[in-house]
C-alpha cells in the first residue's frame, strides 16, 4: 500500500538501523514526543535495534493519558444528563475518572455515542434540536483544527444546542517543562509529524536553541522513525542542535495555515492541567471570548470540578519520561488494561498500554 | 472505581467485581467477555463439555459422536456488502461445527423481531438463510418466533443452534495442539468486520469492502477426507485473528510464534485500518479459520484448502513452540518479536 509498505520495508529499516550503529559513539537519551511513535516503537520493536547505548523514553504526547481527571469526570456528569447526547473519540471512553468511565454511563443509560470526526456531532446536534448534544474536545494541535471547525460551524448554523467541552494541550510547553525539571535526562527529541503538519516547525527553534537540544520532526512507520533517531543522534554527535524535519513528505516548515487560522479564531492560549504532571502555563487552548457560549463546562455548571488522582499511579513520571512503565509496582499487577489506575494503561497510545500489550515478556530482536 | 486491588473471589450476588454493569466491552471478543464467560457462565453450568473451550460441544450419546453449537446474530445493518444476518446466521452455527470435525446436519432459527420490520426484509433474510443452509447442507428444523415492542429491538435478532455429526476419529480441540504444528489461515483477515464499519459508520472508501461471510464445513470435510491430521480449527469472529490464536494457546498452553508479513491483508481492508487506527488482526471475520496441522503434513493441507473458494488465499502463517506457554507472539515486518495480545474489549478508534 502506497506510502505505508515503503516506510515498513525490513531492508530499509535494517539499513537505517545499520547506519545508527556506525553514527553512535557514546550512550544518548532521546524522547520520542507523540504516543503514536511510542506505540509503533514498542510494536515494531524499533528499540530493540538500537545499539544498546541509547535509550528512548516516551513522552506526554498521547492525549488521552493527559487529560486531567477532572476533565474526565466532568464528561462523565455531563453525559449522565437524560437530555445530553455526549459524543467523543473512542479511545476516551473507557478511560477511568474518580470513580467509572464513559462507558459505564452508557451502560447505565447515558446517551454516549462515539464519533469519528466531531462534525459528525454537529450533524446530531442539528437532527436532534430537542437535545443537548456536546462533544468532547480533546487532543494536541493536532485534532484542534477539525474541533474549531465544529465550533465554526455551529455557530454559523445557529445551533444553541451544541457545545463542546475542551481539553486541548500544546506540546512545545510540555517539551520545556520537562527540558526544566531537575530529574530531566531527555538530550534530544523526535518531534510529533502530525502536529507539525499543523503548526509547522518554527515554534520549535527557541527550544532548541535556549536548551541546545536537536528537535527531529518525525513520521510514524517503522522507517521514518529510525530516519529521525539517526538524525537525532547524527546531530548530538555532532554537538548541533537544531530543528531538523525529517518528515519532509507531510510537513511544511509553516506547517498548514488554514488549519492554523481556524485555531487561532477559535481558540485561545490559556493554562492548563496536564493528567500525572500538573498545571503548565500557557499549555493549552481554551475557547476564546467570542465562542464562550459553547463551552459545556460552563453551560452544565461543572466547570469548578476538581479531582484527585490515585497515588499509585506513576503515569505523570512515565509521562516525563522520568521511569518506565516496566519501573511501576503496580504494571501488570494491580493496574492492567482491565483495571487501569492511570491513562497511560488504558489509551491505546498510553506507554503502559504500548508496554502490556507488546512486552510483557523477554523476547529476542531475532 | 471499584476495588481494583482484590483479585476475583466468586461471591454471591455478582461475580463480576469491576463494572457493576455489563458494558459493551463484555461482549467485544476481548479479555473481558472472556473473565465474564469464565466467571459467570463456566462458574455456573461447568461440565467437561463446556469446560473444552471449543466452538462447539462434543457429545457422545451411545457412541455416536454429536457437536453441538449455538450462536445469536445482531448485526447492524441486516444487509451488508457481501452477505447479511440470514447467511451470517446459517453459516456461523455451520463453521462453528466444522471445527469440531463435524458434518453439520440440522440447525434450529430463533427470530426476535421489532415491531414494525416490513415483511420484505424478513423475507429476504428468510430466503438468504435458506439459500446459505442449501450451499451449507444442512436443514432448518426447528424454530421459535417471538415479536417485541418497537423500539426493543435492532429490527431482527437471530439465534441459531446446530448439532452436526463428527465422522472423524482425531479429537480436534485446542487440546490436542503439539509443539511444531503448523498454523495455517484460510485467507485474508479483517474484510468482514470493516465491511460492516463502513457501511455503519458511512465511511466510504474507494474501492468498497465486502464481507468473507462463508460457509467453512465442505473445506474441512475435505481436510479430514485427505487424512489430514488435523489438531485444532477456529473460525476467526470476533476478535479476529489474535483473539482466536490468544484463545488456543491459552488451552493448549503453547506459545503459538506467527509471522506478520505471511498474514494475508487486503489494500482496501489496510487502508481503512490505517485510517481508522484498529489493527487488522483484531477485526472480526466471518469465513476464516485457523488450522493447527502437523508440520509435515502443512503442504498437503495446504493444496486442499486452496480447492476452496473460501480457501483460496490459504497460507502457512506460523509454528507452535514452547518457549513461552500461553502466548502469542508475533515476528514484525521489521523482523522483531513482540506479543500479539488479546484485547479487553472491542478496538476503539484512535483520537489522531
Amino acid at each position: 500500500m502506497k506510502f505505508v509498505d515503503e516506510f515498513r520495508d525490513a531492508g530499509r529499516a535494517r539499513e537505517c538501523a545499520a547506519a545508527i550503529h556506525r553514527l553512535v559513539t557514546r550512550p544518548w537519551t532521546l524522547m520520542e514526543i507523540c504516543g503514536g511513535q511510542t506505540h509503533a516503537i514498542v510494536k515494531f520493536g524499533i528499540d530493540r535495534l538500537l545499539p544498546e547505548s541509547i535509550r528512548l523514553v516516551h513522552g506526554p504526547g498521547c492525549p488521552v493519558c493527559v487529560t486531567p481527571l477532572e476533565t474526565i469526570d466532568q464528561a462523565l456528569n455531563i453525559a449522565a444528563r437524560p437530555e445530553v447526547i455526549f459524543c467523543s473519540f473512542g479511545d476516551m471512553l473507557r478511560v477511568p475518572g474518580s470513580r467509572e468511565d464513559l462507558l459505564s454511563v452508557k451502560a447505565r443509560g447515558g446517551d454516549v455515542r462515539m464519533v469519528y470526526s466531531p462534525l459528525d456531532a454537529v450533524k446530531l446536534a442539528r437532527m436532534h434540536p430537542e437535545r443537548e448534544v456536546v462533544f468532547f474536545a480533546v487532543g494536541f494541535e493536532t485534532t484542534a483544527p477539525a474541533n474549531a471547525m465544529a465550533v465554526v460551524q455551529a455557530k454559523r448554523a445557529g445551533l444553541p444546542n451544541f457545545s463542546v467541552l475542551v481539553s486541548h494541550v500544546l506540546v512545545p510547553p510540555a517539551m520545556e517543562a520537562i527540558l526544566g525539571a531537575p530529574t530531566n535526562q531527555v538530550q534530544g527529541f523526535l518531534a510529533a509529524g502530525h502536529v507539525c503538519a499543523v503548526m509547522g516547525c518554527r515554534e520549535y527553534e527557541p527550544i532548541a536553541a535556549r536548551h541546545h537540544v536537536p528537535i527531529v520532526v518525525t513520521g510514524f512507520e517503522p522507517v521514518d522513525i529510525l530516519q529521525g533517531i539517526h538524525d537525532c543522534l547524527q546531530q548530538l554527535e555532532a554537538g548541533a542542535a537544531t530543528v531538523q524535519n525529517a518528515y519532509a513528505r507531510t510537513v511544511r516548515a509553516e506547517g498548514n495555515p488554514a488549519a492554523r487560522k481556524m485555531v487561532g479564531e477559535v481558540f485561545e492560549v490559556i493554562d492548563r492541567k496536564w493528567r500525572g504532571i500538573g498545571l503548565i502555563p500557557q499549555s493549552g487552548w481554551g475557547l476564546a471570548p467570542e465562542y464562550a457560549a459553547f463551552d459545556a463546562a460552563e453551560r452544565f455548571g461543572v466547570a469548578d470540578q476538581t479531582a484527585e488522582e490515585p497515588a499509585e499511579c506513576i503515569s505523570g513520571l512515565v509521562l516525563q519520561g522520568v521511569k518506565t512503565p516496566l519501573e511501576c509496582p503496580a504494571f501488570g499487577g494491580r493496574c492492567s488494561p482491565e483495571h487501569p489506575l492511570g491513562a497511560t494503561m488504558v489509551s491505546s497510545e498510553g506507554a503502559c498500554a504500548a508496554y502490556h500489550r507488546y512486552r510483557r515478556m523477554p523476547v529476542g530482536s531475532g | 472505581m471499584a476495588d481494583e486491588t482484590n483479585d476475583f473471589h466468586l461471591s454471591c450476588p455478582v461475580p463480576i467485581t469491576q463494572y457493576p454493569h455489563v458494558v459493551m466491552a463484555h461482549g467485544g471478543g476481548g479479555r473481558l467477555m472472556n473473565q465474564l464467560i469464565d466467571r459467570m457462565f463456566v462458574a455456573a453450568f461447568g461440565n467437561p463439555a463446556l469446560e473444552e473451550r471449543h466452538d462447539g460441544a462434543r457429545l457422545d450419546p451411545e457412541g455416536r459422536q454429536l457437536a453441538f453449537s449455538t450462536d445469536s446474530y445482531v448485526v447492524r445493518p441486516l444487509f451488508f456488502p457481501g452477505s447479511d444476518i440470514g447467511a451470517m446466521a446459517v453459516n456461523g452455527t455451520v463453521n462453528d461445527l466444522a471445527m469440531c470435525g463435524a458434518r453439520p446436519r440440522w440447525l434450529s432459527a430463533g427470530f426476535i423481531i421489532e415491531e414494525g420490520l416490513p415483511m420484505e426484509t424478513l423475507w429476504r433474510v428468510v430466503q438468504s438463510m435458506r439459500e446459505a443452509a442449501a450451499a451449507a447442507g444442512v436443514q432448518i428444523v426447528t424454530g421459535d418466533t417471538k415479536v417485541v415492542d418497537k423500539g426493543k429491538g435492532d429490527g431482527l435478532y437471530i439465534n441459531t443452534a446446530g448439532v452436526g455429526v463428527i465422522e472423524t476419529g482425531f479429537l480436534i480441540r485446542p487440546a490436542s495442539v503439539r509443539p511444531g504444528d503448523a498454523v495455517l489461515l484460510s485467507g485474508d483477515v479483517g474484510r468482514h468486520g470493516m465491511a460492516i464499519m463502513s457501511v455503519r459508520e458511512g465511511l466510504d472508501f474507494e474501492s468498497p469492502i465486502t464481507s468473507d461471510c462463508a460457509p467453512l464445513a465442505a473445506m474441512v470435510l475435505d481436510l479430514l477426507g485427505a487424512g489430514i491430521e488435523v489438531r485444532c480449527l477456529r473460525d476467526l469472529t470476533r476478535g479476529g485473528l489474535a483473539a482466536a490464536l490468544n484463545e488456543i494457546a491459552t488451552v493448549a498452553r503453547v506459545q503459538i510464534d506467527i509471522e506478520e508479513a505471511a498474514v494475508p491483508v487486503t489494500d482496501p481492508v489496510r487502508g481503512a485500518c490505517e485510517i481508522l487506527g484498529l489493527d487488522p488482526f483484531y477485526v472480526a471475520n466471518e469465513g476464516r479459520l485457523v488450522a493447527f496441522v502437523p508440520a509435515e503434513q502443512a503442504r498437503q493441507a495446504l493444496t486442499v484448502m486452496q480447492r476452496h473458494d473460501p480457501g483460496r488465499n490459504a497460507c502457512r502463517i506460523g509454528v507452535v513452540k514452547t518457549e513461552f506457554p500461553e502466548r502469542v507472539t508475533l515476528r514484525s515486518r521489521i523482523g522483531a518479536s513482540r506479543i500479539l495480545d488479546l484485547l479487553s474489549g472491542e478496538q476503539l478508534p484512535r483520537i489522531c
